[in-house]
């Protein structure tokens, strides 16, 4: 593979030929912010927040979609970089709402990280301010347009990802959102609720609805673990607060990588559902009566063991689960097989 | 599956059989929609007009029950062309002939009177099948013959193998799973007739192998009973105490009369799950037990990835962990049985399964694996059969068509077909919990083609009684042309519409798979 020379702030970087000039600083470790850039999704080069220094180049060209060059130089942190960094996020501020002491992404947010980043305050503009509604009338998402940075990630992720295309932008100029077709709610849309455009969003614009008003984001432990619902296998972390899953977000799944389907990402409630059992239950006089560990598995073995001697161990049978781990149904076919001493095991498997 | 979930991308041609994928699998139905962009040609054959059928480029409007027609009859012209690939046929596999002389009579003409589909539109796609570089074949349940392994369903395998569209990248035989860990409970041998990886029971060497490692003196040799046949001998008195661990019969097998009759008439019935499920109800004694957030384990995907489960937080209440319930109950029947770890566990499993033998917690902790792998130094398999097949040669098993057990009459005129829906999951015990889903689709309906329902006077959102030999529902109806005349489809999700009070059990002979796709049903006004 053809392959290019170039430096970055001094350092020389060997890259595929092809590579941007944001993939080449990345891969050499340095760092430059990005708003709309998302390694998974086609290139963009709206927000202009990755825009570098190079000589011989007019004005300061976007390094998301700037391609690296044999002997190219580049300057990240230039006067010039800093200075119009600055500017692009001072606009962004001017129309914001600066609710950050309640947002949900409070602590995770691109534009709080790199207004802290490049000392940016709110003042410099006290630019007119939108007045969209707060959308929160489905169970899964909160869209707080007033917040959208208009990176349009939600439309790629949601068209590239999902292959859904159900937000686009709409409008012009300072009227220009991010909206369904005809402006409805997602709710009224052909909107899935995979929220593949939540996990993209770099903002508090589109929010998880139960996870970002349970706990703040440094509150919370992640987990990474494997979805209990079909047999995709996709991967996500587990968001845990005060011993309580409290939400999940994606990770980088082998199978999925980011994206989630609608009960992965949003079915998580039954862990904590009241519903859940707590305690062995003992059948007396036809009503469930509570017990001890002790009794209930005391009186299981007493049970079976009594079956097994009177009857021998085919007239006992056993169902385990394609809902319990790989551990728990092994462990369920040895004790059939070598306790039980039969080998009527099987599981509900409808495919 | 025999390839893996991203080569589906990789994939230019794509039939997707009785497989709803946007809904039931919606991320594995990304890579689908990717392949599409690529330029794949779909096809998909399903009686309903799914979501997934209105991205195909042909859909095959089948009529329920009749996929083994339609796939004999492309590798009936597959075969009439010479468009078959002679050298992976004559290489790889054997009893080519068995094959020829049993699709021999499944003329595209003859399977159209079967399968409702033009003979030109089989022809079409039989073609593209066999003529394109990297075809694969994506389905779930309907044409089952054996729940586990890859040579399951006999008909897809047969015309894989035909076209040489197997055993390399994006090309091969896809069921999709529909619970997480149906791969992992077959793997482990969780099935009447086989220990861990699928070795046999009746083999003496196999028995032999695990009575050494757990310890006893001797293992029965006689498979055990299926599902299906437990709750049969249940009824006959024969099978007296049942073990049941986190499933619901009671909702998700056929004829839930049948399935209650049977667990009350037991002497004993121990039930653990994490919530009093309509099956739990029936129990002398539930055990509560962990959810996946609490527990730590592993899970196989539909892909044969071995990936972890981690505990997050403690069990709730006092629950315990279901392998920890079955250690207990284990010891205190005498034998004892006690694990420090679930990684403990999974060094057991990889010591007596070579499929899963370089399989370590270690190693999970840098990504899932697909198994076989078969030592701590091999990557996993991402695709099955490259240079052979598990036995060798490839072999043709060729199947007959036979009609559903109960087709429509002039009493029951509609044929039922159940599924799943994309904001629900199995018998709804979870889905119906969360705070989330159910409030965002809370209500089951009976799709019911508009053409049908003006016919006998029922309009949208009516209740309706769906009867059949068996049972009868009261749902609300739902005008719509995804599904076609004649048929009628709901899910199995909710326990207020609990459709298998409808559905029959009759069962294929060889996979004891229960025929839940089609029964023969009628529709009345609920008033
Ligand atoms: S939730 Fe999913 S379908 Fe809905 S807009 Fe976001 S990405 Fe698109
Ligand atoms: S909603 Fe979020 S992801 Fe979408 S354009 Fe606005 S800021 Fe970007
Ligand atoms: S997130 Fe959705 S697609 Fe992925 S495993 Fe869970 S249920 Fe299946
Ligand atoms: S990140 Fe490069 S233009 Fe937005």
């Amino acid at each position: 593979m053809a392959e290019v020379t170039l430096t970055i702030d001094g350092l020389q970087v060997t890259v595929a030929k092809g590579t941007t000039v944001l993939e080449a600083a990345r891969q050499a470790g340095v760092f430059i912010p990005t708003f709309c850039h998302d390694p998974e999704l086609t290139r963009f080069g709206a927000c202009r927040m990755c825009i570098v220094e190079i000589p011989g180049m007019r004005n300061l060209p976007a390094s998301c979609v700037t391609e690296a060059a044999e002997g190219m130089v580049v300057y990240t942190e230039s006067e010039a970089v800093i200075e119009a960094r600055k500017t692009i996020l001072e606009l962004m501020l001017a129309n914001h709402p600066m609710d950050c002491l309640t947002c949900g992404k409070n602590g995770e947010c691109s534009l709080q990280d790199y207004a802290y980043l490049y000392g940016v305050k709110t003042e410099s503009f006290g630019g007119e301010k939108h007045a969209y509604p707060l959308e929160n009338d489905n169970p899964f998402i909160v869209r707080d347009m007033n917040k959208c940075i208009l990176c349009g990630k939600c439309v790629r992720a949601c068209a590239e990802i999902q292959g859904k295309n159900i937000v686009d932008f709409a409008y012009r100029g300072f009227d220009a959102k991010i909206t369904p077709a005809m402006d409805v709610p997602l709710s009224a849309s052909e909107c899935v609720f995979c929220g593949n455009c939540v996990a993209v969003c770099p903002v508090g614009a589109l929010q998880e609805k139960g996870l970002r008003s349970a706990a703040r984001t440094w509150e919370v432990k992640k987990v990474k673990t494997t979805c209990p619902y079909c047999g995709t296998g996709c991967s996500f972390e587990l968001n845990v607060k005060d011993n309580k899953v409290v939400g999940v977000t994606s990770c980088d799944g082998d199978v999925n990588g980011r994206a989630l389907c609608v009960k992965g990402r949003f079915g998580y409630g039954f862990i904590h559902h009241p519903d859940r059992l707590t305690n062995p239950l003992i059948k007396k006089n036809g009503k469930f009566v509570e017990s001890s560990w002790e009794e209930a598995i005391g009186l299981v073995a007493a049970k079976l063991s009594a079956i097994k001697a009177n009857y021998g161990p085919d007239s006992l049978a056993v169902l385990s689960s394609a809902r319990c781990t790989n551990e728990e149904n092994y462990l369920m076919q040895k004790f059939t097989r070598a306790v039980l001493g039969t080998n009527s095991i099987d599981h509900c498997a409808r495919l | 599956m025999t390839n893996s979930i991203k080569e589906i991308a990789g994939a230019d041609f794509i039939l997707a059989i009785g497989t709803n994928t946007t809904e039931s699998h919606p991320i594995i139905s990304l890579q689908v929609k990717k392949a599409k962009r690529n330029g794949a040609t779909l096809v998909v054959a399903d009686p309903r007009r799914t979501e997934i059928a209105e991205l195909s480029d042909i859909h095959m409007q089948l009529k329920s029950g009749s996929d083994i027609a339609l796939l004999n009859a492309m590798a009936n012209v597959i075969i009439a062309e010479e468009i078959w690939n002679k050298e992976f046929v004559s290489t790889r596999t054997e009893d080519f002939e068995a094959l020829k002389a049993t699709v021999a009579k499944y003329t595209p003409e003859y399977a159209e009177g079967l399968t409702g589909i033009p003979a030109d539109v089989i022809r079409e796609v039989a073609r593209g099948y066999a003529k394109a570089n990297n075809a694969t074949i994506l389905y779930t349940m309907g044409i089952t013959q054996h729940i586990c392994g890859t040579h399951n369903v006999f008909a897809v395998a047969n015309l894989a193998m035909l076209c040489g569209q197997i055993g390399k990248p994006s090309s091969g035989v896809n069921p999709l799973r529909g619970q997480n860990n149906v791969q992992g409970a077959c793997d482990m041998g969780a099935l009447p007739n086989v220990y861990t990886g699928y070795q046999a029971v009746t083999v003496e060497d196999n028995r032999g192998k695990f009575a050494k490692a757990w310890n006893v003196g001797e293992l029965p040799a006689k498979p055990g009973l299926t599902v299906g046949e437990m709750m049969e001998a249940a009824a006959e008195g024969k099978v007296k105490g049942m073990y049941i661990m986190g499933e619901n019969p009671v909702l998700s097998d056929p004829d839930a009369h049948h399935v209650v009759h049977s667990l009350e008439k037991l002497d004993f019935l121990v039930v653990q799950d994490i919530f009093l499920t309509e099956t739990a109800a029936l129990a002398d004694v539930v055990l509560p037990a962990a959810s996946f957030a609490e527990k730590d384990g592993t899970f196989s995907n539909t892909e044969r990835r071995v990936q972890r489960v981690r505990k997050a937080i403690d069990p709730v209440g006092n629950a315990r962990a279901d392998w920890q319930i079955i250690c207990d109950v284990a010891t205190a029947m005498g034998y004892t049985m006690s694990y420090a770890s679930a990684s403990e566990i999974f060094d057991e499993i990889a010591s007596l399964t070579p499929s899963y033998a370089g399989i370590s917690y270690e190693r999970l902790e840098q990504g899932g694996i697909q198994w076989p792998c078969p030592n701590s130094g091999h990557a996993g398999t991402m695709y099955l059969h490259k240079d052979k097949f598990v036995r060798g040669l490839g072999k043709f098993n060729p199947v007959e068509y036979i009609p559903p057990a109960e087709q429509p009459d002039n009493e029951f005129p509609f044929v039922l077909s159940t599924g799943r829906r994309h904001f629900h999951y199995h018998t709804g015990t979870m889905t119906q919990r969360t705070g989330t889903l159910e409030v965002h689709y809370g209500t089951e309906f009976l799709e019911i083609n508009p053409a049908d329902a003006a016919a006998i006077n029922v309009t949208e959102g009516e209740m309706i009684k769906v009867k059949s030999r068996r049972g009868e529902v009261a749902v609300q109806a739902r005008l719509t042309d995804i599904v076609p005349q004649g048929m009628v489809f709901t899910s199995f999700h909710f326990p207020e519409v609990a459709i298998n009070k409808l559905t029959n059990s009759a069962r294929d002979p060889v996979a004891k798979i229960p025929e839940l796709k089609v029964c023969a049903v009628k529709i009345e006004k609920a008033s």
